[in-house]
Order: C-alpha cells, then structure tokens, then sequence
C-alpha cells in the first residue's frame, strides 16, 4: 500500500463520514413527518426540500459559538471533538465489498470498533461535566449509567458472532459467512442493535439527552458549530452501528450478484436499519431511567448468555 | 527469534519504530505524572484517559494488536467512564478541589518512588540485552490466544475464578441492607 492508496482511501472515508450521516438525518425528516401525517422540509434546495439540512448546517455556522462564563473552557470545547472523531475512525474498518472492500482490514476488529466507539462517550461525558450547568451534569450522569449498562450485552453478543466465525477480524466473518448465520444469532442480532441503540442515546432510550426534561442533558450549553458536531456523532453512530450490525448478524455484502455489487447490499441492509432506528423514534416513547436500567441487566444480559451458549452448543455439534 | 542485541543489532542505530516507541512512553510517562499531580480531580481522570491511550499505542507499536484493543475497550471505555460516574455522582467541582488532598503526598510519592524503582530494576535485569524481534507480528489474536490457552490456562482460570468471586461478593454487599432495616427494604 503507498501513499496514493492511503491518501485515496482516508479521502473516500472522510466522503462516506460528511455524506452518510446527512442522509440519514434528511431521512429522518422526511420519514417522520410522513410517519406524522405532515410533510416535513419543502423549500430548501428546490426538491422535497433535499438541502434542508446543508442550510441548518450554515446556520449552526453562523451562530455564536457560546462557552458559559463558569465552564472549564479547555475541556468545553475539546468535548465534541472526542464525540465525533470515533466514529471517523471505526469507518476504516468496516468492510463494505468482497475482495479487500474495506478501507483498512484489522486482525482484532471486533474489539477495535467496540472499543473506539466506547471511547466516543467520552465525549459526552466531558461535555456535560464541563458546561458547569445541572443538567448537563445529570445528562452526563445518564450517558455513563446507560453506557455502564449496555457495553456488556453489546460486547457478549459480538463475541458470540466471533465464535460462530472462529475470528475476530470482520473482513474474516464475512468470509465465513453462512445464510444459517442469521437465523441462528438473530437474538445476538436483537440485543447488539437495541444496546447499540442505547449507547447512541437514541429513542426510545434517550432519557441523556431528554429534551422535555433535562434540556438536551451534556449539550443543554453547546451553541452553534460544537453542537452541530454533537448531532453529526449521532447521525454518525446510526450509520455506524448499522453497519456493523449488518456485517455481524446480516451477512454484509453477501447477497445475489455479491462479485459485482456486493457495496450496494452492504449499503442497503444498512439503509434498512437506520430506517428501522428513525421508525423507533417516532414509534416509542423515552423509556425511564429506571426501565433503561432494568431493561439492560434483566433483559438483554440474559439474552445475550443465552445466545453465546446457544452459540457454543451449535459449535460443538456441528 | 530472541539474540543478544550485542550479537546482532546496536542500540545507538534505532529503526524508526523504537525512536516512535521512545517517545510515545515519554508522553505516556509524562501524561501520568501530570495524572497524579493536577490540582483538579476530573482533569485527572482524564490525564488517565491519555496515559492508558499511550499505553495502548505502546502495545500497537510491538504487534499486540489485540492487547491494545482489550486495552482501550475495558480502561478507556469502562474503567475511566467509572470513575467519571463515580466523581460526578460524589463531588466534581469545576476548578481547584483542595477538600479533597489527604496530606499523603510524601508518603505517596515515597512508595510511587519504591514501587517504580523495583519493576524498572526487575524489568532490566529480567531482560538485559535481549533483542525481540516483532516482525514477522508476534501479538496477532491468534498467537496471543494460543499461549493464553495452551501455556497460560491455569492463571487464567484462577484469575476467572477471583473474578467470579468479586462479583458475587459485590451483588452480596449490594444487597446487604435490604433485610435489616425495617420499611427501608421495601425501595431499595
């Protein structure tokens, strides 16, 4: 690989990360103002209101960038920064197409995305512990409590994958890759995509960020271009775990004609989940932090032991 | 594999690797100093998010790839958001928090001096001059898990073991007061 190949590849990963996250959030408008009987954005762009998002972008611009009087400045402002950049990094690993379709293949892939997309909550953390404000603190607070909670089904599960494909390398389970693979983890698949959901702060399990009660939580401070970032990471955690999600449990680019358009099934069984998240949103109510709590450690733990012993026991018959 | 360094290799021609991985510890130490000595407990906090990240990058530097995932994921992602959590929900103040230095520091730093000087001393007499060559990668998942399971298994399992036992002791303290106290145990 030389430098014009490493060049090429991190400029098409930075094209997919400003791209994607757009798309779904534009999405997002449409499908939930149809969901509710309205139509969402029309002018902006001309067509169905397509740029509606490209002027909320120059508008969070244009606005004063805000850092409260008794914030600790450094760290206020590194904050989305740590959010965002995570999820830039896990795309490079995702592998998207057969044959080395992938901007870097990692031995340990597995744990590199979990772990980087781990350490993106950080990010919340710092923010709503810096913008010395109540809510931003118990929005802090909520984000840890729920990440805490969630890491470990999300972690069981994928390990289970990576002893049904005997690797931890996500190029190497697409390779191994069965259509029996889906029925048989498809509980692994429930638990990864709802823990996933969770540590995205996403609704139903958004009570971090609860507008109507905390005021947005960490990010009740932010203004303008820093809280812009925020919403990217959130858009960019959707694209993110949808794509994982798809390359662990729905078999990435497999699917009919996989030589030659095996990117365009990756890209679409990824589509359907991140319609399957804005369909949550508009479907369900905020769970409580309690729920949220008992949800994860009664629910979706057990779930997840269940699935790696179904897993191992599959394993050792066949 | 393993040859004296003084049979093969020099330590006054670094590769570029060993001259990153120098200065990669230098930062790491550095970021750990400031860890210990910062005034303000969450900066603190996260000081230990860039020492353990160094530490991290360390492990990627020598091809244990896998370590310097587990490494990120468990400290990085689980341990400081802990401690994050822990400070935020006792006492987090913004600023200087002089409530909360206990006058250890001398003995502290004696002990860090003590405990520092006997793994540097075990570590260099351990290995002296040896010269491990990492490349072809000898961290790969695939080795690191052999020799964890093939040569290692049994303080594997009795570190399980140890674990289990702290979990179940934790669910027993968590409990504890349930029982007792008259009324209280009804929201516990």
């Amino acid at each position: 690989m030389n430098a014009i190949d490493v060049i090429v590849t991190l400029l098409g990963v930075l094209l997919v990360f400003l791209v994607l996250p757009l798309v779904v959030g534009q999405t997002e408008h449409k499908v939930m103002a149809h969901m509710q009987g309205r139509v969402g954005p029309m002018y902006a762009g001309g067509f169905h209101g397509w740029a509606q998002l490209v002027a909320d972008g120059v508008k969070f611009a244009q606005k004063e960038d805000v850092v409260p009087d008794g914030a600790d400045r450094r760290i206020f402002q590194l904050a989305p920064a740590v959010a965002l950049l995570p999820y830039l990094i896990v795309l490079v690993a995702i592998p998207f197409a057969p044959g080395g379709g992938v901007g870097q293949a990692i031995d340990a892939g597995i744990f590199f995305v979990l772990a980087v997309m781990g350490a993106g909550v950080l990010g919340t953390l710092m923010g709503g512990w810096a913008s010395a404000n109540k809510f931003g603190l118990l929005g802090g607070l909520r984000t840890a409590a729920q990440l805490l909670a969630y890491e470990l089904p999300m972690l069981l599960t994928a390990a289970s994958v990576a002893m049904a494909a005997g690797t931890v390398s996500l190029t190497g389970i697409l390779d191994g890759f069965e259509w029996w693979w889906i029925p048989w983890q498809i509980v692994g698949a429930f638990v990864f995509f709802t823990a996933g959901l969770a540590e995205l702060q996403r609704p139903p399990f958004d009570a971090p960020i609860a507008d109507s009660e905390i005021i947005f939580g960490a990010y009740t401070e932010y203004s303008g271009l820093r809280f812009a970032l925020f919403m990217l990471a959130e858009y960019a955690g959707i694209v993110v775990l949808c794509g994982l999600t798809t390359v662990l449990f729905l078999g990435g680019w497999h699917g009919p004609f996989s030589d030659s358009v095996g990117w365009l099934w990756t890209l679409l069984k990824t589509a359907v989940l991140a319609f399957g998240v804005i369909w949550l949103r508009v479907t369900y109510p905020r769970l409580r932090e309690d729920q949220i709590q008992r949800f994860a450690w009664t629910v979706l733990i057990p779930l997840a032991l269940a699935q790696i012993a179904l897993t191992g026991i599959v394993k050792v018959v066949i | 594999m393993i040859t004296l360094a003084a049979e093969t290799r020099g330590f006054l021609s670094p590769a570029g690797v060993e001259i990153v991985f120098l200065l990669v510890g230098l930062v790491t130490l550095g970021a750990a100093v400031v860890t210990v000595t910062t005034r303000q407990l969450v900066h603190s906090a996260l000081w230990l998010v860039a020492t353990l990240g160094g530490l991290a990058v360390e492990y990627l530097l020598l091809t244990a790839e896998f370590i310097a995932w587990v490494q990120v994921l468990i400290y990085v992602g689980s341990v400081v958001v802990l401690l994050l959590f822990g400070l935020m929900l006792t006492r987090a103040p913004i600023g200087r928090s002089p409530d909360a230095d206990s006058g250890n520091r001398p003995v502290a730093l004696g002990v860090a001096v003590v405990s520092a000087g006997l793994l540097v001393t075990l570590v260099v007499d351990a290995f002296r001059s040896t010269w491990i060559d990492v490349s072809p990668a000898r961290g790969t998942t695939d080795i690191m898990g052999a020799a964890l399971f093939r040569h290692w298994v049994l303080p594997f399992e009795a570190l399980s073991v140890l674990l289990l036992a702290a979990l179940v002791g934790a669910i027993v303290l968590s409990r504890r007061t349930a029982p007792s106290a008259d009324g209280a145990g009804e929201d516990r």
